[in-house]
This record gives structure tokens, sequence and C-alpha cells, in this order.
């Protein structure tokens, strides 16, 4: 169910996620999502794309380290209260978000929140039962 | 000005009996380790030179040379002269791939040392009447309880500091009226900038000298520290495996190092050929110990590039003076006063199970030394969350702080982001300009 999230390695200077999307953008690859966790030194580029398999491979050969990892996507109503709605969600089960980030979708009225939880499975589990609507890799790539 | 000695007929000795006096010693050394030492008798035997061959110091370079990998080789005993029950203490400093090198010292040993450590605070001014205050870490490393015997021996008032705990040393300092201040240079230069913080001028503190070593320093480096201070900065110079701080120590002329060649005779070669250079040449310094009992190393190779010279000096020492290093023969950097091998760090990344692509980049900023560590991260240990990296950032810290003694930044870094020149990784980027 879950959807893949490519995580990349950057050192925290002038021009480097530069690099990364000029990199991706040339291969034709489009970014749904984006969000960038940095310390002094380094950064972590977190990226949900259209396609996957092909940014991880092209990164790979550019000489990127990179890690694909499976995140939770939830489509949420573009209004008030809903991203908290989600989280209480997740909360009552005792289940702990590490890191999330949220983008709009151009033509719906949707959101959607990608969120990184160790245990992705049960978060699902609990999300859908509260009625939320789950998406996938798919939905991501027609979006 | 007047001269001071601590033992004046040693150390205005002609150079005709000091000539004698180390090859009655050497001939006397030799067949101590000779007899003693099994691993040094075999490489003399190797070199089919027998203790008689050795007749004066004219014959030293016939023997045998120690480096520091005999050392680890040797270690802990294998080098060691005496039984243990007749050694009273040894000290330690980091060797490379985590061995340690570990002298012992006999009684009459230690009191050799204090007594070199005596002679360089008595060329730096030094009287019973002073009180010196020891800001050298004591413990293992040489340099605390080296000066502190030293200052013992002279009689001054001692204030056993060790390193670190500045507002305490400030505040021993100022109360207590130290005249004296020995330390690593870069940490007196930080009490200097500290006390001028502290709005402190140079008229106000009590020192009027300081001696200073353990790790490379720049003739700006002194003048910034004698003008901040408001004393006169004086080098000492020192290995553990020879003895310590106090093997070479500056007078008055502050124009080089008298070496304490009563006990520790130097020589210069090549240190490609092995071969002796004469008086002005520069190549490698190897020093034979002619009294030590214990741990008594002959021509060991000290790796540190330098010159020799035994032009009369103003002070009236007639020992012969060495000019400061000028560069090593090996990959050993000085970080804070402690030796750095880069192979260490290899040591510890290969451990903490990561590929040794790593960089040293050593800098002075404001007179202390900054020691950071690049080290290239594989897909395997990447993760996509922050605090597990800055948790393994600091776990490597750690684990090369146990090897060094020394704490390092470590920065995790992408993988072939290390500068490379000409294909090959370059290991250490030295910035400090310190020759």
């Amino acid at each position: 169910m879950a959807i893949k999230q490519l995580t990349v390695f950057i050192q925290n200077k002038k021009g480097t996620v530069a690099s990364v999307t000029e990199t991706l953008s040339k291969n034709n690859i489009n970014l749904r999502a984006l969000s960038i966790a940095e310390t002094q030194d380094f950064g972590i580029l977190r990226m949900v794309v259209n396609d996957t398999v092909s940014a991880e491979k092209i990164l790979t050969e550019n000489g990127y380290l990179i890690k694909t990892i499976d995140v939770v996507g939830v489509k949420i109503g573009d209004e008030p209260g809903q991203l908290t709605s989600a989280l209480n969600v997740l909360d009552y089960a005792g289940i702990n978000v590490e890191y999330l980030y949220a983008f709009m979708a151009r033509t719906e009225k949707h959101a959607y929140v990608v969120l990184r939880i160790e245990e992705s499975e049960e978060a699902e589990c609990v999300l859908a039962k509260a009625g939320f609507k789950l998406i996938t890799d798919a939905d991501i790539s027609k979006l | 000005m007047a001269q001071n000695y601590f033992q004046k007929e040693i150390e205005t000795m002609s150079a005709e009996e000091m000539k004698k006096l180390q090859s009655e010693k050497l001939v006397k050394q030799v067949k101590h380790v000779y007899e003693n030492v099994a691993y040094y008798r075999n490489l003399m035997d190797e070199k089919g030179v027998k203790p008689e061959d050795i007749k004066g110091i004219d014959d030293l370079s016939k023997l045998p040379f120690l480096t520091k990998a005999d050392l680890r080789d040797a270690y802990p005993y294998g080098l060691l002269a005496k039984p243990l029950e007749d050694c009273v203490r040894i000290q330690s400093t980091s060797g490379t791939t985590g061995r340690r090198v570990v002298a012992f010292y006999t009684k009459n040993d230690v009191d050799l040392w204090e007594d070199c450590c005596a002679r360089a605070i008595v060329a730096a001014g030094g009287s019973k009447q002073d009180v010196c205050q020891v800001a050298y870490g004591y413990g293992l490393f040489t340099g605390g309880p080296g000066l502190n015997g030293g200052s013992h021996k002279v009689g001054c008032l001692t204030l056993p500091m060790s390193s670190g705990n500045t507002e305490r040393q400030i505040q021993f300092m100022t109360d207590l009226n130290a005249t004296i201040l020995c330390c690593t240079p870069s940490y007196a230069a930080y009490i200097g900038e500290t006390l001028k913080e502290h709005g402190y001028k140079p008229e106000d503190i009590p020192l009027k000298a300081g001696i200073f070593g353990a790790e490379p320093w720049t003739e700006e480096m002194r003048k910034g520290i004698e003008e901040v201070l408001g004393i006169k900065a004086y080098d000492i110079y020192g290995l553990t495996e020879t003895t310590g701080p106090g093997v070479a120590f500056e007078c008055s002329e502050q124009t080089g190092m008298h070496i304490n060649e009563d006990h520790f005779y130097a020589e210069i070669i090549d240190p490609d050929t092995g071969e002796v250079l004469p008086e002005g040449s520069k190549g490698e310094l190897v020093f034979t110990s002619l009294d030590k009992e214990a741990f008594p190393l002959l021509r060991y190779r000290t790796r540190d590039i330098c010159v020799l010279s035994r032009k009369k000096c103003s002070c009236g020492r007639t020992l012969v003076k060495m000019a400061k290093p000028m560069g090593r023969t090996d990959d050993m950097l000085i970080i804070r006063g402690v030796n750095v091998f880069p192979s260490q760090i290899e040591t510890v990344l290969l451990n903490e199970g990561y590929q040794p692509n790593y960089q040293i980049i050593v800098d002075r900023v404001k007179n202390n030394d900054t020691f950071d560590v690049n080290v290239e991260m594989n897909s395997e240990q990447f993760t996509d969350k922050v605090s597990e990296i800055l948790a393994m950032e600091k776990s490597l810290a750690n684990a090369m702080k146990t090897m060094l003694g020394i704490n390092p930044a470590v920065h995790l870094v992408p993988p072939k982001t290390i500068t490379r020149s000409e294909g090959k990784a370059v290991r250490v980027v030295d910035k400090r300009k310190l020759i």
C-alpha cells in the first residue's frame, strides 16, 4: 500500500539541491513532493517522484548516496483540522511519526500528507479504519 | 643578563670533555643494552656488531636504528632493560594502529628527567623564588609530571594545575602570583586571550616566563603569547620514547634548543640512507639515551626533521642546539599536543564498520587546533533520519577519542566527496602554517 520515498544524502553546501533536481529534470522525472532536513554539515533530501524506479537508477548512476523507503501517503481534505484528525488517529493508536510533509493536489480540493512511520503497515490500518484514503505509487504517478 | 645554570659543569662543559663523557657513557650503555635487551641484541647480532666494537661516541654509527615500529613489535616489555621491580614509573603516548608507547623509568631515570626539566626552568630564568604553574596534562602524558618534577628540583612553589579549567588557572595564577607558566603554546595563547577578555593588561599579569612545548608553534605565535601575557616564551622539546619534555630546551637567546646531550646524544641522518650527516645539515633527528636504565633506546629515529648547531651561544651553554623541528619524515600530525597518525583513524573506521575513506582537516583558529575528520558514508549506513546520522557521527568521534586521546569533530559525507588528487584521496589537509 505504502508509497516510495527517495532519500538522498547531500552536503549542506551551495548548489547541492539544485544538482540533484537538475539530474532528475534532465531525465524527465517529475517531483511530487520535496522536503529537506538539514544540519550544519549535511542535508537529507526526501522526495516523492512520479517514477521512483527510474529516479533511483539515475541518481545512483550519478554517484548519489540514496535510499528508497516506504512511507505512508494519506489523502486529506483541504480544510482546517484535517491533518490534526489524521495525526490524532495515529496518536490514539500509540504510533509515533518520525517526520512528515505535505503537498497539494493540482486539481482536486485535496492535500496529501507523507508520513514517515516505523510501523507503517499498522499506521495504514488504523488510518484506513478511521476512513482516511491512503494513496499508492500508482496514484502518485497519475497525479 | 646574568646567566644561571641548574648544572653548570655539564651545561658549560667543553666540547672535548663532553665527548669524553658521552663516550664513556655510551660504552657502558651499549653493554647494558646488549646484555639485557634481547630485542636489540638480535638487531646488533644481525648487523654483526658486538659491544666491544663500540669504543666511543665515534663508533655510534655502527649500531642499528630503532623505530616506532620496533616499539610496537616489542610492546610492552621487549625493550625493557631492567627488572620490573627496579622500575617505579611508566609514561605513555598513543602509538600507531592502537599500540601505545609505554616507557619505563627507574628512580634514576625519573631523576635525570627531572634534572633536564630543571635545567629548562632555570634557563628560562626560574629559581626557588618563583611560583611555577604547570598546566600541562598530568597522567600518562609526560608534560605535567616532567615539568612538575623539574619545578620541585629548582625549588619553585609548584602549582600542579594540569590542563583545562581555564577560569581556575587564572584564579590561581593571579591569586598566588605565578611567575612561570608551563603548558602547550596553544593553551598559553588561550589563557592569554581569556585574561585579556577579563580585562587584564600584560603588566597586571604576574608571569615573567613561559615554557611551552609538545606541539609545533611559530615565531609569530611566540610574539603573540609574549605580548598578551607580558612574558618571555621559551620552547621545550621531548618525546616519551626518550624521556619526555626536557630532552632539549631554549635559553635566553631563543634561537634553538640546547640538547641535554650528556643524557641524550643527537645525530642527524639522511632519512633514506641512514647515513650520518655533518653538523648544519637538515635531516632526521636520532637520539641515543646514554644514561637511561629501564628504557634505554639506542639510535631512536624520531622522524622529526631538524638541524643541529654547535655555534657559540650567548647564554654560555655549550650544549649542542637543535632548531625547531621543520617537519616529519612520516605522516604523524601533532594536534593539541597529541601525536596523531592517519593510520589510527583508519583503524577506528575499519573497527566501526566504515570504509577507510576519510580526510583529516587540521587548522588553527585563534591559536587553537581544530581537528575535523570527514568520513564517506556508504549506502548500508545511510538512513533518512537526521538523529541517527548525528548519533553515528558521535559514536565515531568517541571511538577516535578513545584511540587518540583527543576529540575530533566527525562529519559523515556523501561518497566520493573527499578531495582526490590524481585519483588518490588526500588524507590530511593541514591548514596550520607552522613552519
